[in-house]
């Protein structure tokens, strides 16, 4: 059964379309066992990129695949990394269902067109900060 | 999230990790997380996470002066 309903694929399809410019990776890291929400992540995935021809998706084992696990820096699943001209360091961890998955759809398209909305000040305090940043946000599926 | 994310593909500087805290209760519980979202930055440095874009930074640049300042 899918995830997304059709009304909702109709929509996102139509954003892609009027909005995706560059190609985009979705990069999942999954497991068959011992990891519950993997297999409806992988589904997600797979459903949201089947709706635009610039998002590819690479699906890759997290126990099998060390190499890309290493590459991506994944190190708890399920995990998306969306991957544009380069690794912008964004990744979800769990499945990004409600709010979430209109954030993963926003950051697809961000990082499709490779530039983001941002305030002058947060730009210019973002250039003056020159060590390397962690940010994890925890949320809820709302 | 849309913030951290958004700083992440501005500056080469920072990466950020949208975490499920339910799927992840054991990060939750290290990190001290009782609401959400809640934004845990290098480890140390927690910061409310539904607040505006001016106030995020402002207590980002904040938890970032050297102590001695």
């Amino acid at each position: 059964m899918p995830l997304l309903q059709d009304k909702d694929k109709e929509v996102v399809e139509t954003r892609f379309q009027e909005e995706l410019v560059n190609p985009v990776r979705l990069v999942n890291f999954t497991q068959a066992l011992e990891c519950q929400f993997c297999a409806e992540t992988r589904q997600l995935v797979e459903e949201v990129a089947a709706l635009s021809d610039k998002i590819e998706l690479e699906v890759y084992n997290f126990a099998i695949d060390k190499e890309k696990v290493e590459e991506y820096g994944v190190d708890k699943i399920p995990a998306i990394a969306i991957i544009g001209e380069k690794d912008y360091g964004v990744r979800y961890y769990g499945i990004p269902s409600g709010y979430e998955f209109s954030s993963l759809l926003e950051d697809i398209i961000d990082v499709s067109r490779r530039e983001v909305e941002l305030l002058p000040a947060t730009r210019e305090a973002l250039a003056g900060i020159t060590e390397p940043l962690h940010f994890q946000v925890f949320v809820t599926p709302t | 999230m849309r913030l951290a994310h958004k700083l992440a593909i501005e500056s080469d500087n920072v990466r950020a990790d949208a975490v499920e805290a339910m799927e992840f209760p054991q990060l939750a519980i290290k990190y001290n997380v009782r609401g959400v979202p809640r934004i845990v930055i290098n480890e140390t440095i927690q910061i409310e996470g539904a607040i505006p874009e001016p106030m995020l930074m402002a207590q980002l640049q904040e938890a970032l002066k050297p102590a001695d300042e």
